[in-house]
């Protein structure tokens, strides 16, 4: 049973980051993950799970389901603003977001489960906390948890990252994240006056270095209140995939998200090959990136770029499964989307 | 901002839920989530909880008419939106076609999934009328059965399946 707790609702951006006194990632750094302030709740698919566990007793809730508009999408000359508000099921039906970026409506179509999908919204998505099951036990309090150890280095690590695991070895556990990188994507952030401010995904999934308690820069009097896509040029082609325990219901045990900029002729402009579940934010495979640049890409060079993608891995010592299943699942990505193919991770 | 009710700061709320086409108030703390308040005060307790966490759709009601977890809904925030529960398809003397079907098909063993699994099915077939297997897969892709019933379920629906136009 969760503890008890008040409601209210807000009904714009700027009054909910005026409410919003704490955030998640603040609240579960102390023992208990009880607080006083309160903290905003959007599909509440990832807040309840923690608050049911346990693991997280805000004083204060505040719904974000009245506040107008916060699901719509704008189509903006090329690009496309998303509203932190959306659920994954319209934004993967959306007709425009289909056409424009398919990887994006394919890697939301195949996230959770239908009934997930119909309540959960991009901006939980992105701000969801990770999945590692010390760090969702309440007996377990790590170094994420603001605890002093890592129960995953020494214990069962089958799903954890195979980059930047050193001291926490979380991977980011949001499928859209892994897109939305690929694609250049900024996230518009506001505050209690209205304020607002612009920086790339990327950068906001980058807390400081040594803060492990988090997974983004979010700060409390905040709110995600949109995502903004780049156009997309003629020469764009983009892939998703993933491959996991199950098809259904499961996060991913591997996804792949590639964007490429191709000349008329075939020549490979530019490359974003981001590997998703591998790291503690959405894996820039810098590397695999640099052996399509340049290239007219064909199998050789997407295997070449696969090899790449992984070389300098650190697999832990029960997640070493993992390397040949992104070798070939950015293999396949890079390809799918070279020959335009959209190798969707809907249910076949 | 909008205090929900003057009592909001105790946790206690009272609620006005549409459900199945009727207007019900009730009063219950802020953490009761819609599955608790159907099968509490609503008394509606053809909708399951298994796992309580968003992972088995045994909870599975309609919200406008798109399938949704129950249990991993607060009741308080459900406002306006329309509830179905698996009570609200059938009519006074006839069943939904669905649950007829489950019926016909034996789509049913231990039947703590059915009634979400029917929920997602008779969504699918609002939608979809002439839906193809790989639609009722899908569809059915956040209901667990655990008694196995999947190749029922879709031989059911396959009865349903009103062929596109020629
Ligand atoms: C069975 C199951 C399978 C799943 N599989 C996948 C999967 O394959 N891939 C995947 O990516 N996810 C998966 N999920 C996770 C699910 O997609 C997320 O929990 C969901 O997207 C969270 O969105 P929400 O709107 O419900 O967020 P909430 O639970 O409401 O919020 C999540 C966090 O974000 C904060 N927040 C929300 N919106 C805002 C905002 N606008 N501004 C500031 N803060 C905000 C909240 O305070 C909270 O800390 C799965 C979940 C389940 C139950
Ligand atoms: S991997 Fe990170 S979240 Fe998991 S136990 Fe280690 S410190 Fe905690
Ligand atoms: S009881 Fe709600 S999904 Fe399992
Ligand atoms: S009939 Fe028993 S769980 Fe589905």
């Amino acid at each position: 049973m969760m503890k008890r707790f008040a409601w209210t609702t807000a009904e714009s951006p700027s009054a909910a980051a005026s409410a919003a006194s704490t955030i998640c990632a603040e609240a579960m750094a102390l023992t208990d993950g009880a607080t006083d302030g309160a903290i905003v709740m959007a599909g509440g698919i990832d807040l309840l799970d923690l608050m049911k566990e346990g693991l997280l007793a805000p004083a204060r809730l505040i719904g974000l389901r009245d506040i107008a508009d916060f699901g719509a999408i704008d189509l903006e000359r090329d690009g496309a603003r998303l509203g932190a508000g959306i659920t994954l099921a319209a934004l993967a039906a959306d007709a425009r977001i289909r056409r424009r970026y398919p990887a994006l409506a394919a890697a939301a179509a195949g996230a959770a489960s239908p009934q997930i999908r119909n309540v959960a919204t991009l901006g939980g998505n992105l701000l969801q906390r990770p999945r590692c099951w010390y760090f969702r036990s309440r007996h377990h309090r790590c170094l994420r948890r603001g605890g002093v150890h890592c129960f995953a280095h020494d214990g069962d690590n089958r799903y954890h990252a195979i980059f930047d695991n050193r001291r926490c070895a979380i991977v980011h556990p949001s499928t859209l994240a892994t897109v939305l990188v690929a694609l250049g994507a900024d996230v518009q952030l506001t505050d209690a006056a209205g304020g607002s401010r612009r920086l790339p995904l990327e950068v906001f999934l980058t807390p400081p270095a040594g803060d492990l308690t988090r997974e983004n820069i979010l700060q409390p009097r905040e709110i995600l209140h949109a995502v903004h896509l780049p156009p997309i040029s003629e020469g764009i082609r983009m892939a998703h995939s993933k491959r996991g325990e199950k098809d259904a219901f499961d996060w991913p045990l591997a996804e792949v998200a590639v964007v490429l900029d191709l000349e008329p002729g075939g020549r490979c402009r530019d490359a974003a090959v981001i590997l998703g579940a591998a790291a503690p934010a959405p894996h820039r495979a810098v590397n695999a990136a640099r052996q399509l640049v340049g290239a007219v890409i064909d199998e050789k060079r997407a295997t070449a770029a696969a090899a790449a993608a992984i070389e300098d891995a650190t697999p832990l010592a029960d997640n070493g499964h993992k390397l040949p299943l992104f070798e070939a699942l950015v293999r396949r990505t890079i390809m799918a989307a070279a020959q335009g193919r959209l190798e969707d991770s809907i249910l076949r | 901002m909008q205090q929900s009710d003057p009592s909001a700061q105790f946790g206690r709320s009272t609620v006005t839920l549409e459900v199945n086409g009727t207007t019900r108030v009730i009063e219950v703390e802020a953490r009761t989530t819609l599955a608790q308040a159907l099968r509490g005060p609503l008394g509606l307790t053809g909708t399951k909880i298994a796992c309580d966490r968003g992972a088995c759709g045994a909870c599975t009601v309609w919200l406008d008419g798109s399938p949704v977890c129950s249990c991993m809904l607060l009741a308080v925030g459900v406002g306006h939106r329309q509830v179905t529960t698996i009570e609200g398809l059938a009519t006074a003397d006839e069943l939904h076609p669905v649950q007829q079907a489950f019926i016909d098909e034996d789509a049913v063993q231990c039947g703590f999934c059915t009634p979400g699994m029917v929920m997602s099915c008779a969504a699918l077939l609002n939608d979809q009328p002439d839906c193809q297997p790989d639609d009722v897969r899908a569809a059915i892709s956040g209901n667990l059965c655990r008694c196995g019933t999947y190749p029922h379920v879709l031989a059911a629906m396959h009865r349903l399946r009103k062929d596109p136009a020629p």
